[in-house]
């Protein structure tokens, strides 16, 4: 009979990394589903009530975008969308402990993570309608584009995480002048090639990247347990990183360990791995249907932990915010609501000769051939089109 | 002007591109102490450092897509694939993201990488040594694919193609590395995206490229012999197409003969038969043939001069087209 596995995670015999949060078999936790701030060994969030009622702030404004993308779908204003619902705290928590001159990778799910980074709605909504491929510039909100292949933004981000290092951008004694990389994949990613090779790259190189593992529990119907046999986080021991578990729909807790994953990354220590231990409350995109193969009982458990109401309780009880304040935020989400269907009603498209255009940065005589002979096919119809208008 | 094989002029011209811009960078595995399995890259990583010339680890997919994010932030990312038949698993990064990239950013970004591939037969090699991945490239838009068949071209082209904005793969004929030639250094190059002709004819154009040019103009050579005046094309580039020179040449000849290894179907000699057929259907006295590696795996080595174009195969199709 084969030995067990370490505790740990690692294989018998082996001793852990030298760095003990490897080791920590405990899902990080600072409020409690109940609403209850709780310490940790480890981490601490640091910030007063105020930038906890921010935080609340964000993530009622990420659901309602997430809930307008979905209704403008089964409005037939979006092809698609995935929704984030039950994510918020992961998206939000992570993504504040960005800085304006970190970078970030995202899936095509973080949606919440993109409203920080101040990427117009129009642009996000745009790819979901098929009026763009999704354009946002990257540059200017230093947010990669949505990546519909599985896991294929993790090579990118830990690349862009080289440029960084020799752009000389980690571990300067001025720690506003250091930068790191923040990507996003998902539990089903975690299986993905790309995403293990990202690993090796990143360990190898001593690239300033954390990888944020979303672990919502479900790669559309697939449960993480059928990526894993082991909790994710216990795999960056053998890529030679630390692995956190956080609890996912703790805003607090998924800040704090955000903030130091990253800023051990901008320091020059290298890669961090942050399994975000979340649900998705909602479909894998509105072409799904989870009633096929979850349990409502399952939903219902996670629904009782929902990231919002623990923030809400906490900051209640705190005295910090009272029910004007939650109406004022009520009016602010549905101000974005409208503002969020008129700008998805206005949207549309380029022409397809437009794409031609676009093809290559130094275009080639062949590509405005290609495109100049569909304008001229395209010219004779207007003519037709006149004459039956008559 | 001085004369040296292709190796060392492709060395030559990236010891070039990595002077002329701090943002090149060389990424690939072996190509630091050892200077690549093809010494391609000798004594670079000593001259430019680790930090410029750098070895990766084995892992395809891994070195594109993370050549595509440093080329994200501005660098030039030149990637050496060890041998053709390994570029298969960096393949998606390739198609899915580097191709589209320009274009899904509207125009905003782009990733001015280079992929290197050593490609082709010849060279006795076990299998996945001597594939010839060219169609699958120039079937992706979005891509610019070039090839040299010569050290000259080898010593620009590599400095062209790092220069260029847009993602280039690079196709060298491994069996050519060590073929000696004139490098011209003095002179400016022709366009990265241009055929050259290589050896003027009248009767019919061959067109080639890469490790073929060499075959083709020997095959030109015996037929002068037989009172056969044969124009050799060296394609240069497969993306684009360098299509002005290709019916420059075609209409004086009327006959064109295309040649590759790689195989015959949906491959490059499909296209240029195809282009051809379209612009020069009534001035063409026999339809374009081609002369290409079979459609079979590539096969052992003990029979891989079965399988590969030479002169005999060439100059059988050229009998053909000219009894038309």
């Amino acid at each position: 009979m084969s030995q067990p596995l370490q505790p740990w995670g690692g294989p018998p015999g082996a001793t852990p990394h030298a760095d003990a949060m490897t080791a920590s078999d405990e899902m990080v936790q600072l409020l409690t589903p109940e609403g209850r701030r709780v310490e940790h060994p480890d981490f601490a969030f640091t910030g007063d009530d105020a930038e906890i009622a921010g935080l609340l702030r964000e993530m009622v404004l990420a659901r309602r975008l997430d809930l307008e993308g979905t209704s403008l779908q089964r409005q037939g204003e979006l092809g698609l969308w995935p929704p984030l619902l039950g994510q918020e705290a992961a998206q939000i928590g992570s993504g504040r402990a960005v800085r304006d001159a970190d970078m970030v990778f995202p899936t095509y799910r973080e949606h919440g993570v993109a409203m920080l980074r101040g990427v117009p709605v129009g642009d996000m909504l745009a790819l979901f309608r098929g009026t763009s491929m999704g354009d946002w510039d990257i540059d200017e909100h230093r947010f990669g584009q949505y990546q519909i292949i599985i896991g294929a933004q993790t090579l990118h981000a830990t690349g862009y995480a080289m440029a960084l290092q020799r752009d000389g951008l980690i571990g300067n004694p001025e720690p506003d002048r250091n930068a790191a990389v923040l990507v996003y994949h998902g539990d089903g990613a975690s299986s993905q090639g790309d995403v293990n090779e990202s690993y090796v790259f990143a360990a190898s190189f001593q690239a300033p990247v954390v990888f944020f593992c979303m672990n919502n529990q479900w790669a559309i119907s697939e449960p993480s347990t059928r990526q894993s046999r082991i909790p994710l986080y216990q795999r960056a021991w053998g890529y030679g990183f630390p692995g956190v578990r956080v609890d996912g729909n703790d805003v607090l807790a998924v800040k704090a360990v955000t903030d130091w994953a990253m800023e051990r990354a901008r320091q020059g220590q290298g890669p961090a791995f942050i399994e975000a231990f979340t649900y998705r409350m909602g479909a894998h995109t509105t072409s799904d249907d989870p009633t096929k193969y979850r349990l409502s009982e399952e939903t219902e458990a996670w629904r009782r932990k929902d990231p919002i109401e623990r923030v809400k309780t906490y900051l209640l009880d705190a005295g910090a915010i009272d029910d004007g304040w939650l109406s004022d935020l009520d009016a602010e989400a549905d101000a974005l609501g409208e503002h969020i269907r008129s700008t998805c009603r206005q949207l549309d498209s380029e022409s397809l000769a437009h794409r031609f255009d676009v093809l290559f940065r130094e275009p080639t005589a062949e590509s405005e051939d290609d495109r100049d002979a569909h304008l001229s096919y395209l010219a004779r119809f207007e003519p037709l089109s006149e004459e039956s208008a008559r | 002007m001085s004369t040296m094989t292709m190796a060392k002029a492709l060395n030559a011209g990236l010891r070039r591109a990595l002077d002329a811009n701090p943002k090149v960078l060389l990424f690939g595995e072996d190509i630091g102490k050892l200077g690549g399995v093809f010494r391609i890259t000798e004594g670079l990583q000593k001259d430019f450092g680790e930090e410029r010339v750098i070895d990766a680890p084995l892992a395809e997919s891994g070195i594109i897509g993370t050549s595509f994010g440093m080329a994200m932030r501005g660098y030039r990312p030149v990637i050496e694939i060890q041998f053709d038949g390994f570029v298969y698993p960096g393949f998606d990064q390739i198609v899915s993201q580097v191709a589209k990239f320009h274009n899904r950013t509207n125009g905003r970004s782009s990733v001015p990488m280079v992929v290197r591939i050593p490609y082709g037969g010849g060279i006795g090699a076990i299998e996945h040594h001597s594939e010839s991945p060219e169609a699958y490239f120039v079937h992706t838009a979005g891509l610019k694919v070039v090839t040299c068949s010569n050290p000259n071209d080898a010593y620009w082209m590599i400095q062209q193609a790092v220069a260029s904005d847009d993602p280039v793969i690079f196709l060298e004929p491994k069996r050519r590395y060590h073929d000696k030639g004139e490098v011209v250094h003095e002179s400016k190059p022709i366009a990265l995206h241009q055929a050259r002709i290589v050896r003027g004819g009248t009767d019919a154009t061959l067109i080639a490229y890469g490790p073929m040019v060499k075959t083709c103009v020997e095959a030109a050579t015996i037929a002068e012999e037989e009172g056969r005046s044969l124009e050799v094309i060296d394609l240069r580039s497969l993306s684009p197409i360098d299509m002005v020179t290709l019916t420059h040449s075609v209409r004086r000849t009327r006959r064109a003969v295309v040649v590759h290894e790689d195989v015959r179907t949906l491959g490059v000699g499909a296209e240029v038969a195809a282009r051809l057929g379209e612009e020069l259907f009534y001035l063409m006295e026999s339809p374009v043939l081609r002369v290409t590696g079979h459609d079979l795996p590539y096969p052992n080595s003990r029979v891989e001069s079965d399988f590969l174009p030479d002169v005999d195969r060439i100059l059988d199709a050229v009998d053909r087209s000219l009894a038309y």
